[in-house]
């Protein structure tokens, strides 16, 4: 009984301090992000922002784009099955442009980029770490989280709200060789039911502001990550498996949300 | 008889670049200073690591413009000196005061413009891998000072003809021997002709020529900017040639400090078995660690017993 009752506490106990864990490091993130990414640029942050843009964006530009195409075919193809049967494949258009804008751009986009991006950045931030570049940077009295961090959050920021785009476009038009060209829907219903039926704020609009959000969460999970790891083979390894388990698991489950609010009516 | 002029124009160098560096808005402070007054101050630090307990009560008074010596035995935590006297890390207790300025409660503003004038050769070199060798040495001219282009080249070209790697800009630092990183990483740390210089094991991976070299060259440094060094090393020869001042430290504590000349008499028994390289005395060689007979013999018996 005696036992018992130790053993219960004990894991409360453990819970406890899992949970101050959990929230100090939740502080040291918002404190890293804060002293990072706020500040005007010098004209050299914009050198290096361009930089960042490059390996973060064009990089995986290839990535995004060649799965938005898939996308955008498997999503014609199996849409085509199912509104055949109601004879509706005219709305093929409208399905295969509201599915890619509302949800499958901005989250596979971001899926892909925490697994090629998000995990880079953070070995690499990681790298600088244990092997003590960044300290050297702070003894030579320059902030690495103004040169080494902030143009890496901020190329994130920006770039996958752009893949994102490009990942819509590419998608649309693989729906278009496989609906059209290959499975027969007249093109010109393929098109003009996309126009009619896709809203610019509603649909756009919230699938890019889903975009932004994502780009925030994910760049900020890897670069943190990668700051905050323990300077290490072994944590370097560990921080990259945690940013894209983290970056998936924050993507969807704010992708939940973000859809309840946005089209749920809540 | 290139070699020469350009061996004068480096120790002549740092004069005429602290004037350019004033007169592009740069503030250098000159050591105005009484030289006896300290640089810096080590005020009773405490401080551990886990169960560590690496300083318990260090006190040590480094004095402008002189090479201060720190050795001691490999673990001692002088690496980790460094690192608190830089603001790296921060004393459990204790204080440590640069130019009077109290380096653990400064702001992160005030840390880094303190930091600009101290360089720091870090033991493993820390060379920023995504540039080369030139852009490394430039780095801190180039975050620091607006100079035009071409007087950069010309500074960092002669701070790696000190060296001897002026033929290896263009290299990266993968492509670097380790002895050869740490004088590029060398070279960095004076770029700014900083006030202080903390180095640590400038010595290590270096043949006899270059080794020659460096201690040359930290003392003419030293000589030529009346700037304060604090030089981290074990080789004990080097050291005892170049140091106005020496810190013996061990199991958390200075055990004894003086002019070399005095320590070298020192009769402390745990000072000469360091200063003469003996395996056997009060230092231990040995991490902590139960008896060797048990941990060999306990290891057999406890694999006999199954
Ligand atoms: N990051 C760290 N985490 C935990 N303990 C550390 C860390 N770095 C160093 N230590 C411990 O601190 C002690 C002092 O280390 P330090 O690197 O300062 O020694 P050192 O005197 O510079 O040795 P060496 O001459 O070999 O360079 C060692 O016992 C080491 O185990
Ligand atoms: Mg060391």
């Amino acid at each position: 009984m005696q036992s018992k009752f130790s053993h219960y506490a004990a894991r409360v106990i453990g819970l406890g301090r899992k949970g101050c864990d959990v929230v100090e490091a939740l502080g040291r993130a918002t404190v890293f992000l804060a002293q990072s990414a706020v500040g005007v640029p010098s004209r050299e942050g914009w050198s290096l922002w361009l930089r960042q843009m490059h390996f973060v964006g064009v990089l995986s530009l290839a990535i995004v784009l060649v799965s938005g195409l898939f996308i955008g075919m498997v999503l014609a193809l199996q849409g085509y099955t199912i509104l055949v049967d109601f004879g509706a494949e005219q709305a093929l258009g409208q399905m295969v442009a509201l599915s890619l804008l509302r949800e499958l751009a901005p989250v596979v986009a971001a899926l892909l980029f925490a697994g090629r991006a998000g995990s880079a950045l953070t070995a690499e931030i990681g790298l600088m770490k244990a092997t003590e570049q960044l300290t050297s940077m702070e003894m030579i009295g320059v902030d690495p989280l103004r040169r080494v961090v902030a143009p890496r959050l901020w190329a994130g920021f920006v770039a996958l709200p752009i893949l994102t785009v490009g990942f819509s476009v590419v998608g649309i038009w693989g729906g278009y060789l496989v609906g059209v060209e290959w499975l027969g829907v007249f093109e010109g219903s393929y098109w003009s039911n996309m126009q009619a039926s896709v809203s610019f704020i509603d649909d756009i609009g919230n699938g890019m502001i889903k975009s932004v959000v994502f780009a925030l969460v994910v760049t900020w999970i890897a670069v943190f990550q990668g700051y905050d790891l323990v300077p290490t083979s072994e944590g370097i390894s560990r921080a990259t498996t945690r940013t894209v388990v983290y970056s998936s698991l924050a993507v969807l489950g704010l992708d939940f949300v973000l859809t309840a609010v946005m089209f749920g009516g809540l | 008889m290139f070699d020469n002029i350009s061996k004068t124009l480096f120790f002549k160098l740092p004069a005429l670049s602290r004037f350019i560096l004033t007169r592009f808005g740069i503030e250098m402070k000159v050591n105005q200073h009484m030289t006896d007054v300290p640089f810096i101050q080590v005020e009773d630090i405490h401080f551990s690591r886990g169960d560590n307990d690496i300083f318990r009560g260090v006190s040590m008074i480094i004095p402008r413009g002189k090479v201060t010596a720190i050795m001691g035995p490999s673990g001692t935590g002088k690496t980790t000196l460094l690192k608190l006297i830089g603001g790296q890390l921060t004393p459990d207790r204790g204080r440590i005061l640069i130019d009077g300025q109290d380096v653990h409660r400064l702001s992160r503003k005030a840390l880094f413009a303190l930091r600009k004038r101290m360089g720091m050769l870090f033991q493993s070199g820390a060379l920023f891998s995504d540039l080369d060798v030139f852009e490394n040495v430039a780095f801190p001219l180039r975050v620091h000072t607006d100079l035009p282009d071409t007087m950069i080249r010309d500074l960092v070209l002669l701070k790696l003809q000190a060296v001897g790697l002026r033929g290896a800009r263009h290299l990266t630092p993968a492509e670097l021997s380790g002895g050869m990183a740490r004088r590029v990483a060398l070279a960095r740390a004076v770029a700014l002709d900083p006030e202080l210089i903390l180095y640590d094991e400038p010595f290590v991976g270096q043949d006899p020529i270059s080794m020659g070299v460096l201690v040359q060259l930290i003392k003419r440094l030293n000589q030529a900017l009346s700037l304060t060094s604090v030089v981290v090393s074990h080789d004990i020869k080097e050291t005892l040639s170049i140091a106005d001042y020496l810190y013996l430290i061990a199991d958390g504590q200075v055990v004894a400090h003086g002019s070399p000349s005095t320590l070298e008499v020192n009769q402390d028994p745990r000072v000469s078995q360091f200063m003469h390289g003996e395996p056997d005395g009060p230092v231990p060689f040995h991490y902590p660690a139960e008896t060797l007979y048990r941990d060999i013999l306990g290891h057999d018996l406890a694999i006999k017993a199954g």
